[in-house]
């Protein structure tokens, strides 16, 4: 025996041997999983089971003996996962219709019952989708469209979480949140009778604009009119005699102005004022 | 089989069941037997050496797993651990600020978002985050990237549910930028990701493709209205000037005459006539003896030949 193993290769197949049955003996089961162990079929231990609250290092992470062949070991993420919802086109109470995508955020915290219940981690998920989209479409058909994005939407979340929860927990999971990630307007007629309002308000702002900015150019003006007469009026207004003379002169000179392209001929008569001194008289 | 297997190798080996054996095609002797020791021990060494130290960088967190279980973290530096596979190191950069683009700027693909007015407007914007804790990064969460890329995504709408469309295209945008951020910030804490988001930054938020005329038009009927704002103010400025001007002119011309009423009066009426009647054709005729003639036809051939002159300029 003792020669048999100083020989090379009788050693390296005893080493193999050894390496095989370690391996199948200790388990090395890493923070971010949960394990199950089935003995033929029969789930006996839980390995590293999540504990809210928790610190790293002080888990259940680390190397586990298991009895060769005879126990399994079942793998289950300790990890938060998320469930991602399909589409869903969700109608309000007063029947506007909204697509809205979501999801879930969840957690294995109980593997022994999700082990019984569901089997693989695929399973959840499998599960919970529908139930989130359900739940999802009944939260939301209860409200209106403007309650939709609003503020509300915190409670409403809140009720979808508790109605998953409840579903949740039956396959050993436990929800930690949903959020609605897109909430939109159907294509089609919805999004383009949205789009057409848009423009609307648009041009109606226009033309508000615009009809603002001529009524203050008339005022403008305006003022400026009134305040030309007022000044006008205070310096003519000392004497209206001289300004009836001194206004006249200027319209003469305009009217009668080389300038003007109309040539004038004007005809006088010698008792003119201006021909009186002609006269010699 | 395997007997005969061993045997063969025996032979082979040349070893005759003495000794640990010697390399397959290496020079038999007691020499090269008494290299295997040796060569076994540096390779333990060289691995012990090797799998012990970690140089873990300025910007890196060297997260320690002891067979599977999280032992500590490494700062900055060469850090000591046992050997592998008792202990494994992985190293996380948490200074690096890594950015994730939503929506995008390209004018093809729209990111449309609805207002707390129930308006629409296309949206991109980035988030720029780093890890904050890298055991919880490494161990908390399945998808990481993922799930902050989503957690944005939901952040960003719930806080534009609540502003307005003027809000989200201009005025508002820090205000919803530090919202989203405190948001996600409040959301990746609650799973407890070990995630810092540094920042959010609104690259774009402008009215969606299809209504964008409509907006241009509010910008345009801005530049309207100010335009007529404009041409009003030129008028007042000169209608103010030209009263102005005038009404001074006449104070003046006023002064003087009520120095002298009489003269002045008459001087500006001379020269104002004889201005008037320089350039005029002038016929003096005694009326009463003259039958008065309107020269019709000299007027229309006049006319012409100004109408000529001007067509000719």
């Amino acid at each position: 025996m003792v020669n048999a193993l100083r020989n090379p290769v009788t050693l390296a197949l005893v080493l193999l041997g050894l390496v095989i049955l370690i391996g199948s003996t200790v388990s090395i089961v890493p923070e971010t999983r949960q394990a199950v162990i089935v003995r033929f079929g029969e789930p006996v231990r839980i390995l590293n089971p999540y504990k809210p609250g928790e610190n790293f290092g002080q888990t259940g992470a680390g190397p586990y003996l298991r009895i060769p062949f005879a126990e399994q070991i079942v793998w289950i993420d300790k990890r938060i996962q998320s469930v991602e919802m399909e589409r869903q086109q969700v109608l309000s109470t007063d029947q506007l219709r909204l697509q809205v995508d979501a999801f879930a955020r969840y957690r294995i915290t109980n593997p022994l019952r999700m082990y019984i219940a569901a089997g693989t981690e695929q399973r959840v998920e499998d599960a919970l989708r529908p139930i989130l989209g359900s739940a999802l479409r009944n939260e939301l058909g209860k409200r209106t469209f403007a309650a939709l994005l609003s503020a509300e939407r915190g409670q409403v979340m809140n009720n979808i979480e508790s109605g998953l929860n409840r579903v949740a927990k039956q396959y050993g999971a436990e929800v930690i949140d949903v959020r609605i990630k897109r909430a939109d307007l159907p294509d089609g007629t919805p999004l383009q009778s949205a789009f057409q309002r848009m423009r609307t308000a648009r041009q109606q702002e226009a033309l508000t604009i615009r009809a603002q900015g001529e009524k203050q150019a008339q005022i403008i003006r305006a003022e400026a009119d009134a305040k030309a007469a007022q000044v006008y009026a205070a310096s003519f207004g000392k004497a209206p005699q001289f300004y009836e003379f001194y206004r006249a002169m200027q319209a003469y000179r305009r009217t009668f102005s080389k300038d003007n392209d109309s040539s004038t001929s004007i005809i006088l008569s010698p008792n003119n004022e201006f021909l009186r001194e002609f006269r010699g008289q | 089989m395997l007997d005969d297997l061993l045997k063969r190798g025996r032979e082979g080996f040349g070893g005759g069941g003495g000794g640990g054996g010697s390399g397959g095609g290496m020079p038999g002797g007691a020499d090269a037997r008494a290299l295997w020791p040796i060569a076994l021990a540096i390779i333990a060494i060289l691995w012990v050496a090797l799998t012990s130290f970690h140089r873990v960088g300025p910007q890196e967190r060297g997260v320690v797993l002891m067979l599977g279980k999280y032992s500590r973290t490494l700062s900055p530096g060469i850090g000591l651990t046992l050997p592998s596979p008792l202990e494994t190191v992985e190293t996380v950069d948490v200074e690096e600020i890594r950015t994730i683009d939503i929506g995008s700027i390209a004018g093809n693909d729209e990111n449309l978002v609805i207002t707390g007015d129930q308006n629409i407007i296309d949206l991109a914007y980035s988030v720029r985050w780093n890890i904050k804790d890298a055991e919880l990064y490494k161990f908390q969460i399945a998808n990481p990237d993922t799930t902050i890329q989503e957690v944005a995504n939901s952040a960003m709408r719930a806080v534009l549910a609540t502003v307005s469309l003027t809000d989200a295209l201009g005025a508002g945008r820090t205000t919803i930028e530090q919202q989203v951020e405190q948001r996600m910030q409040d959301i990746l804490d609650g799973y407890r990701a070990g995630v810092k988001v540094q920042g959010i930054a609104i690259k774009q938020a402008d009215p969606p493709a299809s209504v964008n005329d409509a907006f241009k038009e509010v910008s345009a009927a801005k530049q309207t209205a100010e335009t007529y704002l404009n041409q009003a103010r030129a008028y007042a400025q000169q209608l103010n000037a030209r009263a102005e001007g005038e009404a001074a002119a006449f104070d003046k011309v006023y002064e003087q005459y009520r120095l002298a009423p009489g003269v002045t009066r008459r001087r500006m009426y001379y020269e104002t006539m004889e201005s008037v009647l320089a350039d005029v054709d002038k016929t003096v005729v005694e009326t009463g003896n003259v039958t008065p003639y309107l020269p019709l036809p000299e007027i229309k051939r006049r006319a012409q030949q100004s109408a000529a002159q001007k067509g000719g300029e």
